[in-house]
C-alpha cells in the first residue's frame, strides 16, 4: 500500500513522468488500436467475434522475427507479415470461418477460441516458449534532461502503423472492394441481391485483417517484445476497444485504443508491472459494465 | 419391465465405478480426472445447455474452490501467512484429524464461497447476453488468476503446497471423494431435470422475453442455477488441491485455456441439453486426451485445439443431438410427418 502510495505521490511531484508513460503507453496504444480496428471489421461485416486476434499478432512476429534472422532487414518483415498473414488468414478462412459465419455466435467465439490455442501451441513448438525481440541498433533520443527516452525503433513502429492505418481507410472509402465491404456490412442479403460475391468479400475481409495483425505483431517485435503465450492479451485488449468504441466508430476505435495503452502503462506503473496483464482484464470488465448501465436505463441488455 | 430397467442399470453403473479403481489400480488417477471432467461437464451444461447461458469463465470457481480449501485447511492449523512465507516448506505438520476435517470443511466452505460468490458476479454478468456473456465471464476468470499471482497472503505466483495425505491409498482416497460428488450431483440433476424449475431456465434458453412475460423472474432462476452448478465446481476444485499438492494460479488453479476450455468442448461433443451428453463427452475427451499425452508429445496441444475446432465447427449438436436425429423414438420423441430431420430441427428452434 506504501509503495502504491509513493508511486501515485511521484507523479505528482514530478510531472514529466506522466509525460513518459503517456507518451510510452500512445506509442503502444497505436498498435492495439491497429488489431481492434481488424477485429471490428471483421466482427462488423460478418459478425464473428475472433478470439484468434492477438494470437495473429503474434503470428505475423514470429515471421519478421524469423526473417530477420535469415539476414532479411527487419522493416522489410512488416510488409512480408503482411503478405505471409493474408494467405494464412484466407486459409483460416476456407477451412474453419466460413462454416461459422451463417451459425450462432457463441460457434464462431468458441472455434476462434480453440484456432488461438492451436496457433499459440504451434508457435511455441516451432520457436521455443522464450520472449524474442528483434535489436534494430538504432539511437534513442532523449529529452527533458534524459527523463524521456523515446528510441526510434518505436517512433519508426508507430510512423508505420499510422501509415498502414491511413492506407487501409483509404482502402476502404476509395476502392470497388473497399465499397463491397462496406455494403455486406450494413446489408448482406441485398448485397447479394445486387450482384456482390459476398462470399468473396467475407474472404477478402478476414484475410485483410489477419494480414493488418501481422504487420502490427511485425511492428511490435522490433521495438518490444512477443511470446507465444501473449496472444491471449491482444485479442481481450482488442475486445476491450472494440466494446469500448462500438463498431464502425473509426475515430471512437483510435481514441480507446490509445486510452487503453496509456490506462495500462499508468496501471503497471502505480500497481507494479506484475499487475499489467490484469488491467487490461479488469478494463474490460470496467467496459462491459458501463455499457451495461448505460442499457439497462434503456430497459434493455448488451447482445 | 420399463420400470425395472433403469434401476438395474444404475445399479450395474454404482457396481462398476466402486469396482473401478481396483480392477485399474494402475489407472486411479485417470480415472479420478475423468471425474473431475464429469463433475465440471454436468455443471457446465446446467447453464450453458439448460439455460443458454455460455460461460468461458466457469473455471474461475474450480480455482477459487482449490483457494477456498487450501487457506481452510491451512488455517485450521497453522497461520496461512507464515505458511505461505515458508513455502510449505515441511516445517508445518498436519495431523491426520486435521487432514480429514480439511478436508470436509474445506469442500463444503469452498462449495459455499463459490455459490456465493455465483451471486454476486452473476448479478452483474447475467445483465450481458450470448458472446459478451462468455467474454465477460472469460474475463473474470483471468483477471481472477492475475490478481491471485499477486496476492502474497496465499503464495502469489509461486502458488500453495496442500498437505500430504496420512494415510497410504492416498488415489484410492481422491478417487472416491470425486466419486462421491459426482454420483450426488448426477442423482441431484436427474431430479432437478425433472421439476419445474429446469422449466424455468430451458424456457429462458428458448426465448428470455417471452419467460420474463410469463411472469418467470429470469434473474432469480439465473442465479440460482449457476450458484448451483458453482457449489459443485467449487468442491471439485477443492479435491482437486487434495489431489495436486502443489498448486499454482495461472496453470493450475485459474487454468483458461487448459480445463476451463475442455469443459466446454465436453459438453458439446457429448451433446448440449441432456443429462447423459455431458458424461459421454467427458468420457470421449479424456480418452483422446490421454491417448494423444501419450502418443503425440509435445503436439497434444495442436491436437487438442484442432479437437475443439472440429467439434465446434462440424459436430456441434453433439453425440445425444446425433442420436436424437438419427433414433428419437428411444427419447420418447413421436414423429408423425414423413421428413422426421425437419421436425427435429423446428424442435431444436
Amino acid at each position: 500500500m506504501d509503495q502504491i502510495l509513493g508511486n501515485i505521490d511521484l507523479l505528482i511531484q514530478f510531472p514529466i513522468v506522466n509525460m513518459k508513460i503517456i507518451i510510452d503507453g500512445v506509442m503502444i496504444g497505436a498498435l492495439f488500436a491497429l488489431a481492434a480496428y481488424g477485429l471490428a471489421l471483421v466482427w462488423g461485416v460478418m459478425n464473428v467475434k475472433n478470439l484468434a486476434q492477438g494470437d495473429f499478432v503474434i503470428a505475423g512476429g514470429y515471421v519478421a522475427w524469423w526473417l530477420s534472422r535469415q539476414g532479411v532487414h527487419p522493416l522489410l518483415g512488416v510488409p512480408a507479415a503482411f503478405i505471409v498473414m493474408w494467405i494464412l488468414g484466407w486459409v483460416i478462412y476456407k477451412l474453419v470461418i466460413s462454416r461459422v459465419i451463417e451459425r450462432d455466435l457463441f460457434t464462431s467465439l468458441l472455434a476462434t477460441f480453440g484456432l488461438a490455442i492451436m496457433m499459440a501451441q504451434i508457435l511455441n513448438l516451432m520457436f521455443g516458449s522464450d520472449t524474442q525481440s528483434i535489436d534494430l541498433n538504432y539511437e534513442t533520443l532523449h529529452f527533458a534532461d534524459g527523463l524521456i527516452d523515446v528510441p526510434m525503433s518505436k517512433l519508426i513502429g508507430v510512423c508505420m502503423a499510422l501509415s498502414l492505418a491511413a492506407a487501409v481507410i483509404i482502402f476502404m472509402k476509395r476502392s470497388r472492394m473497399g465499397q463491397a465491404i462496406r455494403a455486406t456490412a450494413q446489408d448482406a442479403r441485398a448485397a447479394r441481391v445486387l450482384g456482390i460475391d459476398t462470399e468473396k468479400v467475407y474472404a477478402f475481409t478476414f484475410s485483410l485483417n489477419s494480414a493488418i495483425c501481422g504487420a502490427a505483431g511485425a511492428i511490435i517485435v522490433m521495438a518490444w517484445v512477443i511470446q507465444p503465450f501473449y496472444g491471449i492479451t491482444y485479442s481481450i485488449r482488442a475486445f476491450v476497444i472494440v466494446t469500448a468504441a462500438g463498431l464502425g466508430n473509426l475515430p471512437g476505435v483510435i481514441t480507446a485504443g490509445l486510452g487503453i495503452g496509456a490506462a495500462e502503462q499508468y496501471g503497471s506503473h502505480i500497481f507494479g508491472i506484475g499487475y499489467q496483464q490484469a488491467i487490461a482484464v479488469l478494463l474490460l470488465l470496467l467496459v462491459l459494465v458501463i455499457r451495461l448501465l448505460l442499457q439497462r436505463r434503456k430497459r434493455q441488455v448488451l447482445q | 419391465m420399463k420400470n425395472l430397467a433403469m434401476p438395474v442399470l444404475h445399479l450395474v453403473l454404482l457396481g462398476v465405478i466402486i469396482a473401478a479403481p481396483f480392477v485399474f489400480p494402475d489407472y486411479q488417477t485417470q480415472l479420478a480426472t475423468l471425474w473431475l471432467f464429469i463433475i465440471v461437464s454436468l455443471t457446465w451444461d446446467m447453464t450453458g445447455g439448460q439455460m443458454g447461458y455460455n460461460s468461458l469463465g466457469n473455471i474461475f470457481f474450480y480455482g477459487t474452490g482449490m483457494y477456498v480449501a487450501a487457506v481452510i485447511t491451512i488455517g485450521l492449523a497453522h497461520n496461512v501467512s507464515e505458511y505461505t512465507d515458508a513455502a510449505g516448506g515441511g516445517i508445518f505438520k498436519f495431523t491426520s484429524a486435521q487432514y480429514y476435517s480439511g478436508v470436509v470443511l474445506g469442500s463444503i466452505g469452498a462449495g459455499l464461497f463459490c455459490a456465493l460468490s455465483a451471486f454476486i458476479i452473476g448479478y452483474v454478468t447475467f445483465g450481458l447476453r450470448g458472446p459478451y456473456f462468455a467474454i465477460g465471464t472469460l474475463g473474470v476468470a483471468i483477471a481472477a488468476g492475475e490478481l491471485v499471482s499477486n496476492w502474497e497472503w496465499v503464495g502469489g505466483g509461486q502458488g500453495i503446497s496442500m498437505p500430504n495425505y496420512p494415510g497410504e491409498q492416498e488415489r484410492l482416497f481422491i478417487y472416491f471423494c470425486f466419486a462421491v460428488v459426482g454420483v450426488i450431483l448426477y442423482t441431484f440433476l436427474r431430479w432437478l431435470y425433472s421439476t419445474r424449475f429446469t422449466a424455468a431456465i430451458n424456457a429462458i434458453r428458448d426465448d428470455e422475453e417471452k419467460a420474463e412475460a410469463m411472469g418467470i423472474h429470469t434473474m432469480r432462476y439465473k442465479l440460482t442455477a449457476w450458484a448451483m452448478s458453482a457449489f459443485f465446481v467449487g468442491i471439485a476444485g477443492a479435491i482437486s488441491a487434495f489431489q495436486l499438492l502443489h498448486f499454482e494460479p495461472l496453470e493450475t488453479a485459474y487454468q483458461t485455456i487448459n480445463l476451463g476450455i475442455f469443459m466446454v468442448v465436453c459438453v458439446l461433443l457429448g451433446g448440449k441439453g441432456t443429462l447423459w451428453g455431458p458424461i459421454i463427452g467427458a468420457t470421449l475427451f479424456h480418452v483422446f486426451k490421454e491417448i494423444t499425452w501419450n502418443y503425440f508429445l509435445g503436439w497434444q496441444w495442436v491436437a487438442l485445439g484442432a479437437l475443439i475446432v472440429i467439434t465446434v465447427v462440424y459436430f456441434q449438436e453433439g453425440l445425444m443431438g446425433w442420436l436424437m436425429a438419427k433414433k428419437p423414438e428411444w427419447f420418447g420423441i413421436r414423429i408423425d410427418s414423413k421428413d422426421p430431420a425437419s421436425k427435429i430441427a423446428e424442435a431444436a428452434e
